[in-house]
């Protein structure tokens, strides 16, 4: 291209240097046709000032990032104030989904309330009914926790069929963050629970109120009421400026805006404990409470929304794994449509409750692939496929979607969301 | 810490060390609930009719109050309009490939149906029901489903003796039994299964949001074409917010009272749920209302209106301050038929101030 001689990147030329890489692999170590100027010429950027400091004084991404935004999919909820978006995992690396992108579900829109207007109070069965502000919650003791958080729907499009182009859409209902804040169980002992409470209610201060029972066994174990999320305060569409954190267990038990803490002797079997949340069964008869997400996981990279676009040779296939019941031990991919498998890398820390990052550095060849990857967790479990799940719950389940995804690797780098017999 | 508060909490350290696991060291904050904030907030209502409160209505009175607070999204016999929850029918359709889930098919347990209403309803409006008014809807739904008479009364002293049909079609979650066994076994490595045949395309349906290219939203860049540079990105944005700009402002902007506006803003929640404003709002249950006063009735582009309201839109009604007045203080008798089922507003205050509001979103 001729443009690629203009001092500074042109729009959108071809860079000569780039497409010959492509095509001169088989022959070993690319050769460019011509010197490219983005060496040759002396940039704007060597040359002159970029920003000054406080250009931002807080940073948001750079707009060669655009992209990387949550998206919904407009026909999925009547409301947008009752629906929720996706994060675009697959333009993330690492473990850690950045506050700005990590997907919202609301249940009657995200509410605006202050540290100084919030309260917190403790109610039902327990010695003594208490209150707390904010600033009381900042003087218990802290603790630290990285937990993923999805929602139960999360792939619940995909259970009846391959429907989304798409990681972000077919399994970016979850993000994973690092939380600070205060075990519940000290606040439940601080009111002292008495020996009839068997269960922990948690209610929002928004008109949905969301609220949610879970057994006083799983209060007093790793629930987290959080208000530190990556380092800084939890973003309002993340419950600013107190949520509650339930490792391992569905998006929807992670009370945002956290207004009461009820112990009771039973489950007060809510809106959002029985009408939904709840996995309708082939004979009609439904199950509740089953809160734990088991182990899953998707290839991010490539996918749909992130096609090979370099050619044949070496490509990086990654993606995330995770389980409600620990760690991930072990990812497997597939390149075949599981008819062959081989072990994935685990790449960092592999952390219970929490996304976990897996690599598989391959030569591809230019054939077309159909990629898969398959988690198994500490307790030995191993992600079924979508077929071994629809074998026992049929095919009206919308929740718990933890099936195997394929990916349709095309030759020409495209990639498709698909379904395989 | 108040004196009478340390001393209950050490009597409650006392009788949590006799209790067992609740042992543990208090730190003394916050500060005793008072009984009538635990009233404010505790008002959950559990199966056994825990947290009722005293109170009654009945179905006649729950036909009106649904038909104001509840119809506009679920239908004047609960039947759902749109995707807005089906609240009403379903019975014997579980098994069915397209299972209905209503109050009378799916729903467990009736204090669910009343500590939601209660608690959580209207959509937009929560907290606005009072006790009566949501023993009267919860009646109303009883009836809608075929449960009780027409002359029923539910109150808290009768609330318990309803059992709902789906009763007993729960349990406890049972993956540890029917499903783990099966999925923890040593995974195949090789030779697993058949070669692949692709069964079903995720594109062949072309649901997916999409980028400008078509391509899947949120597609990532092409590294080998050049990036776009800021200027160019910043004039595309702008651009587009040129696009968006009104030609012409509504009168309503230059003279309306932004306290009244921000009046309005607050009174639109009731309509929220239905309708959209702003920029790239699209129509919901009812029409896009961006530049709507002033503007000829039954013209936003793509919704479907009533006959009567097209009927009018052809005798030329346009959409006045004082016409939107009168059909927002009653829409079905301002105009016989109209999709719109709210029961209108009360106040002139909160007509004049959504008017104000809606004259400040223009298009």
């Amino acid at each position: 291209m001729s443009e690629t001689g203009k001092k500074g990147a042109s729009r959108r030329a071809v860079l000569g240097a780039g497409l010959a890489a492509g095509g001169a692999v088989a022959a070993g170590i690319a050769r460019a046709q011509s010197a490219d100027p983005l060496i040759t010429d002396v940039q704007d950027w060597a040359s002159s000032f970029g920003d000054a400091v406080d250009a931002a004084p807080y940073g948001t991404p750079i707009h060669f990032e655009s992209h990387v935004v949550r998206r919904n999919v407009e026909w999925l909820t009547e409301s947008p104030v009752s629906s929720i978006n996706f994060t675009p995992i697959h333009a993330l690396e690492g473990t850690i989904t950045p506050q700005g992108c990590a997907f919202e579900r609301h249940h009657s829109g995200a509410i605006e309330l202050s540290k100084q207007d919030y309260r917190l109070m403790i109610t039902g069965l327990v010695e003594q009914p208490l209150v707390f502000t904010y600033e009381d919650l900042t003087r218990f003791p802290r603790s630290i926790t990285t937990a993923f958080c999805e929602c139960a729907a999360n792939g619940g499009m995909e259970w009846g069929g391959a429907q989304l182009e798409g990681c972000q859409f077919t399994q970016g209902m979850i993000h994973n963050m690092e939380y600070t804040g205060v075990p519940l169980r000290l606040l439940l002992e601080e009111a002292g629970v008495k020996p009839e409470g068997k269960w922990v209610y948690a209610e929002g201060a928004d008109a949905s109120s969301n609220g949610r029972s879970m057994p006083l066994e799983k209060a007093m174990d790793d629930v987290l009421v959080a208000f530190y999320a990556n380092g800084e305060a939890l973003r309002k569409e993340h419950g600013y400026p107190v949520r509650l954190v339930v490792p391992g267990f569905e998006g929807n038990m992670w009370v945002k805006w956290l207004r009461r803490i009820g112990v009771y002797d039973q489950a007060v079997e809510s809106r959002e404990e029985t009408s939904k949340y709840t996995d309708l069964m082939p004979d009609g008869r439904a199950r509740k409470w089953t809160w734990v997400m088991d182990a899953k996981s998707v290839i991010t990279s490539p996918s749909p929304q992130a096609p090979i676009r370099h050619g044949k040779g070496p490509l990086v296939v990654t993606g995330l794994a995770w389980s409600g019941h620990g760690k991930i031990t072990r990812v497997d991919v597939s390149l075949d449509g599981g008819v062959t498998w081989q072990e994935a890398r685990l790449t960092g820390d592999v952390k219970s409750k929490a996304l976990t990052r897996f690599h598989l550095d391959i030569d591809w060849d230019g054939s077309e692939l159909f990629l898969q990857s398959r988690a198994v967790d500490e307790t030995g479990y191993v992600q079924p496929t979508k077929n071994q799940l629809r074998d026992i719950r049929g095919l009206n389940n919308v929740y718990h979607n933890n099936g195997i995804q394929t990916w349709w690797v095309r030759a020409d780098g495209e990639v498709e969301n698909v379904e395989i017999a | 810490m108040s004196k009478s508060l340390k001393l209950l909490a050490g009597s409650a350290l006392a009788a949590s060390v006799l209790a067992g696991p609740a042992m543990a060291e208090k730190f003394g904050l916050g500060r005793a609930a008072l009984p009538e904030e635990v009233a404010a907030w505790d008002i959950a209502v559990l199966p056994d009719g825990t947290g009722l409160p005293a109170g009654s209505g009945d179905v006649f009175t729950g036909d009106e109050v649904f038909a104001e607070k509840c119809a506009s999204c679920h239908g004047d016999f609960a039947e759902g309009i749109d995707n807005w929850p089906v609240l009403a029918g379903g019975q014997g359709s579980l098994r069915d490939r397209r299972p209905v889930k209503t109050v009378g098919s799916y729903w467990p347990y009736l204090s669910t149906v009343f500590d939601y209403i209660h608690r959580s309803m209207p959509f937009g409006a929560a907290q606005t029901v009072s006790a009566d008014e949501a023993y009267a809807i919860t009646a109303f739904l009883l009836y809608s489903n075929g449960l009780v008479e027409d002359d029923f009364e539910l109150s808290n002293e009768n609330f318990t003796e309803i059992v709902l049909p789906n009763a007993e079609g729960f349990y406890a979650d049972d993956r540890a039994e029917t499903e783990y066994p099966v999925f923890s076994v040593a995974p195949c490595m090789s030779a697993c299964r058949e070669p692949v045949k692709v069964t079903k395309r995720a594109i062949d349906l072309n649901v997916t949001p999409e980028d400008p290219d078509g391509r899947p939203a949120g597609t990532l860049p092409d590294l080998t074409l050049a990036a776009a540079a800021p200027a160019e990105v910043a004039a595309e944005v702008a651009a587009e917010a040129a696009e968006a700009t009104p030609e012409a402002a509504p009168a309503e902007v230059a003279t309306a009272d932004p306290a009244l506006i921000e009046a309005g803003e607050k009174v639109f929640k009731k309509c929220k749920a239905c309708h959209k404003v702003g920029e790239g709002a699209k129509n919901g249950t009812g029409p896009l209302l961006n530049g709507i006063v002033g503007r000829a009735a039954g013209t936003v582009e793509g919704f479907k209106y009533s006959k009567p309201m097209l009927a009018a839109s052809e005798g030329g009604l346009v959409w006045s301050h004082e016409a939107l007045a009168e059909f927002l203080a009653n829409p079905k008798g301002y105009m016989k038929g109209t999709k719109m089922s709210f029961a209108g507003l009360k106040k002139p205050e909160e007509i004049d101030a959504v008017i104000a509001y809606l004259g400040s979103v223009g298009g």
